[in-house]
């Protein structure tokens, strides 16, 4: 394939990836009484652009699904057609199959004509009779998953319902569903290929959704390839494209200058530089937004994961949105899809009751789940909130002790939560449930602290539970305070700094080798960045440095450096591209001067802290 | 050098340039592909806990790149920092680090047939990151697999490949 025509293949999978989507996404919406025409018509649109891409292209296997699917919708839109709950789930498991299509064809992978002679099918049926279709019809060509109990949420919620059914949602690469139920063994014999597990295609098992069941949500693994393209907003550009010119007359005004010499051409001098500040500022701020995508990227797939999880397990589940306009980058939005939609189907599954149980509880029958994504400061807070069962104490201490973990006598609440995050807690049935993807609670708590986040969990019994993940904006820039030691600066973020001072002598007591400093209240351990990395410092005793209070999510401490250069923004630089990761070193960021100054990173650092002996535990 | 040339082109054997390079007394050479450029030695950053001939990292137009002292990983020639210091940037296994040496000297080609095995002994080097021996003009060549050397686990650059895995 020559590389112009592999451009223009690009091109279109990305643009139907977003077709599909947006179908996805409206026939969600679809009122079913009183149908949105204009609603329909984008459908209708979104599947004829598929349609007419895959023409050309040569993309067969697309062309005549969507033809058929066009069909349909034609009618729904011409009131020819009422829309019925069975259509749209036929429709909704045709735009899997339509993924599942145009990822093989990206991947090179092979073309599942098992499953789009099955979706074409059971399109027509809903065509010639524009009613529900032969339920009980299973057409046998796919693999059923045959799995166990889903309970990954290691049995921590109260648990009302039996899952034992859970399919695993398609989420998972589903080794053991290669088990194939061929009820119609003619059918079978037809396409003989689907029978047979393809991995390549595990994301076309549990395509074949019976019209009774609630279509299946997959995440295929070749879509999890994160995207290496971007849209971007024009008026994001045109911004960008005016600050440049902007950059540009600054720029001229300055050599204008040049090196004069007196009063007028050094006032105009500092406005220019000061204009130039401003430039820069702004520039940087629009070419970081480029980067920045609508939290609703994430959301928009939990309406649809939602529903067919909600219905699977007879639960009935208000999802709310909110904050779905709130910016993030988008290198963590891709790694944010995982873990969220681990803890939305935790929260599902194990967290809201059935209805009945929650009848009984004085509850709405229907659940209500709450995701939520708002701007706190420097960092971002995407929530998910339910009203459920919430997490059951005496159940998570029981297995902890299961599991000889330790826990301290009478453990607060949020010891007990953070239990659930613990590697060792899934026991062996219930590996097996996730091990496909590898995703348990501590899998999630890893992925979130890899992009720099934190979780935390909130939970009342018998009034639901909240997942709070806080991220930080963005990967690539950071707040950081500049401090020097002998004749290098070092960087530490900004967050993690409470105050800095200098000690006077009083406040400095010795343990031993360590040193302990008396601030607020508390027994503050002292590391010495010098002796850390290495450098002779300038100042042989405590008091005539600075000590910078830390406070990691371990622990607190102070850390001796020389003096403070000022605060500033970084950009952060992998050290690792070209060298290897340097203990208590986080990154490398590069200084006004292009010298490289080294990112501390504070929680390695506290692991260096033997921790204090506190005599008052409150700080102040 | 014609015959040489057209003998290298009948046989498609690859005439490979290679830059030579001076450490204490000796002359090497090392294959021209992996050079990225050269350049004067700058200030680097220094990084805690490395050995001494890990000089640091520096800026290379916004990568931070490590800078290795050959001269002091072999204890040779004299470990000054001067205007006149090269550092030879490296491209090795798509990431770049900087090597020190005592000067740059020559880019010469050379045909497989004038390269002989590689001595047992008598070098800074270990055998094991020795191609093979050249003479240009009388001058012998020591040829350096620089690949291997710079991903070896004694100059410890890089993660070692098995323990990869981030803990």
């Amino acid at each position: 394939m020559s590389i112009e025509m592999e451009q223009f293949h690009n091109v279109f999978f990305e643009e139907s990836q977003e077709h599909l989507d947006e179908m996805e996404q409206f026939l969600m919406e679809l009122d079913l009484e009183q149908p949105d025409k204009e609603l329909l018509n984008s459908i209708f649109r979104a599947a004829h652009s598929i349609k007419g891409g895959s023409g050309i292209f040569g993309f067969d296997a697309l062309t005549g699904l969507t033809h058929v699917m066009e069909n349909l919708l034609d009618r729904a839109r011409k009131d020819t057609l009422q829309l019925t709950t069975a259509i749209v789930d036929t429709l909704l498991s045709t735009v899997d199959i339509l993924k599942g299509i145009l990822n093989s064809y990206r991947s090179g992978g092979d073309i599942d004509w098992a499953a789009i002679s099955q979706g074409t099918e059971q399109l027509e049926q809903m065509l010639s009779k524009g009613v529900e279709p032969a339920d009980e019809k299973g057409y046998g060509l796919f693999e059923q998953p045959v799995l166990g109990k889903v309970d990954d949420s290691f049995g921590f919620f109260e648990e009302h319902t039996d899952v034992a059914e859970d399919e695993g949602f398609g989420l998972f690469d589903m080794e053991e569903s290669a088990v194939s139920e061929t009820s119609e063994g003619d059918k079978a014999d037809v396409v003989p290929a689907s029978t047979e597990p393809q991995t390549s295609q595990a994301q076309d098992k549990g395509t074949a959704s019976q019209p009774h069941q609630p279509t299946v949500e997959r995440k295929a693994p070749a879509a999890s390839v994160e995207s290496s393209t971007i849209r971007v907003d024009t008026q994001k550009i045109d911004a960008l494209v005016n600050l440049v010119g902007e950059l540009v007359i600054t720029q001229s005004m300055l050599a204008m200058i040049g090196d004069k010499g007196g009063l007028e051409a050094e006032e105009r001098r500092q406005a220019a530089l000061v204009e130039l500040q401003r430039n820069t500022r702004e520039i940087q701020e629009a070419v970081m937004s480029m980067r920045m995508l609508p939290m609703s990227f994430v959301f928009n797939r939990f309406p649809r994961l939602v529903r067919d999880l909600s219905g699977k397990l007879g639960k009935s589940v208000d999802l709310q949105i909110e904050g779905g306009n709130t910016e993030i980058d988008k290198g963590l939005i891709e790694k944010l899809v995982d873990p969220l939609t681990h803890l939305v189907r935790n929260s599902i599954d194990h967290g809201i009751e059935a209805p009945e149980v929650r009848a009984q509880s004085k509850k709405d029958s229907e659940g209500r789940l709450i995701l939520r994504a708002a701007h706190k400061g420097g960092s971002i807070l995407i929530s998910i909130i339910d009203d459920g069962a919430g997490l059951n104490r005496a159940r998570i201490l029981a297995k902890a002790k299961d599991n000889a973990i330790w826990v301290s006598e009478n453990p607060q609440d949020i010891e007990v939560w953070n239990l659930i995050f613990a590697p060792g807690f899934s026991t062996a049935s219930e590996v097996t449930d996730v091990s496909g993807r590898g995703v348990g609670m501590d899998v999630v708590k890893r992925n979130i602290e890899a992009l720099g986040g934190r979780v935390e969990i909130e939970s009342e019994q018998g009034k639901g539970a909240a997942f709070h993940i806080r991220l930080p904006l963005t990967l690539a820039i950071l707040d950081g305070m500049c401090v020097s030691v002998g004749d290098q600066v070092y960087v530490v973020p900004l967050v993690n700094i409470i105050e800095s001072i200098q000690p006077l002598a009083d406040q400095v007591r010795s343990m031993g080798n360590d040193k302990l400093l008396w601030v607020r209240e508390e027994y503050w351990p002292l590391i010495s960045l010098g002796q850390q990395m290495d450098v002779r410092p300038q100042h042989k005793e405590v008091t005539q440095g600075i000590v910078v209070l830390i406070e990691s999510a371990k622990k607190r401490f102070g850390l001796w450096v020389d003096a403070l250069v000022g605060q500033q923004q970084v950009v952060i630089k992998s050290l690792e591209q070209h060298y290897k990761r340097v203990p208590g070193v986080a990154g490398a960021t590069i200084m006004g001067d292009g010298s490289v100054a080294l990112i501390m990173d504070v929680e390695s650092l506290a692991t260096q802290v033997k921790s204090a002996p506190q005599p008052v535990q409150e700080a102040s | 050098m014609t015959s040489t040339a057209q003998h290298a082109l009948s046989h498609a054997v690859a005439q490979r340039e290679f830059l030579t390079f001076v450490l204490g007394e000796e002359h090497y050479a090392l294959d021209i592909m992996a050079v990225k450029e050269i350049r004067g030695y700058e200030p680097v950053t220094r990084i805690a806990n490395a050995p001494a001939f890990i000089k640091g990292v520096l800026n290379l137009r916004g990568d931070i790149v490590p800078i290795v002292d050959l001269r002091m990983k072999f204890n040779v020639g004299e470990a000054s920092y001067t205007e006149f210091t090269i550092v030879i940037m490296l491209n090795v296994d798509g990431r770049i680090v900087g090597v020190v040496v005592d000067g740059v000297s020559d880019v010469i080609a050379l045909a497989e047939e004038e390269v002989r095995p590689p001595p047992e002994f008598g070098v800074a080097f270990d055998s094991q990151y020795l191609v093979g021996l050249a003479t240009i003009d009388e001058q012998l060549v020591i040829l350096v697999d620089i690949e291997k050397l710079i991903s070896s686990e004694e100059l410890s650059l890089f993660e070692q490949k098995q323990n990869n895995v981030q803990e």
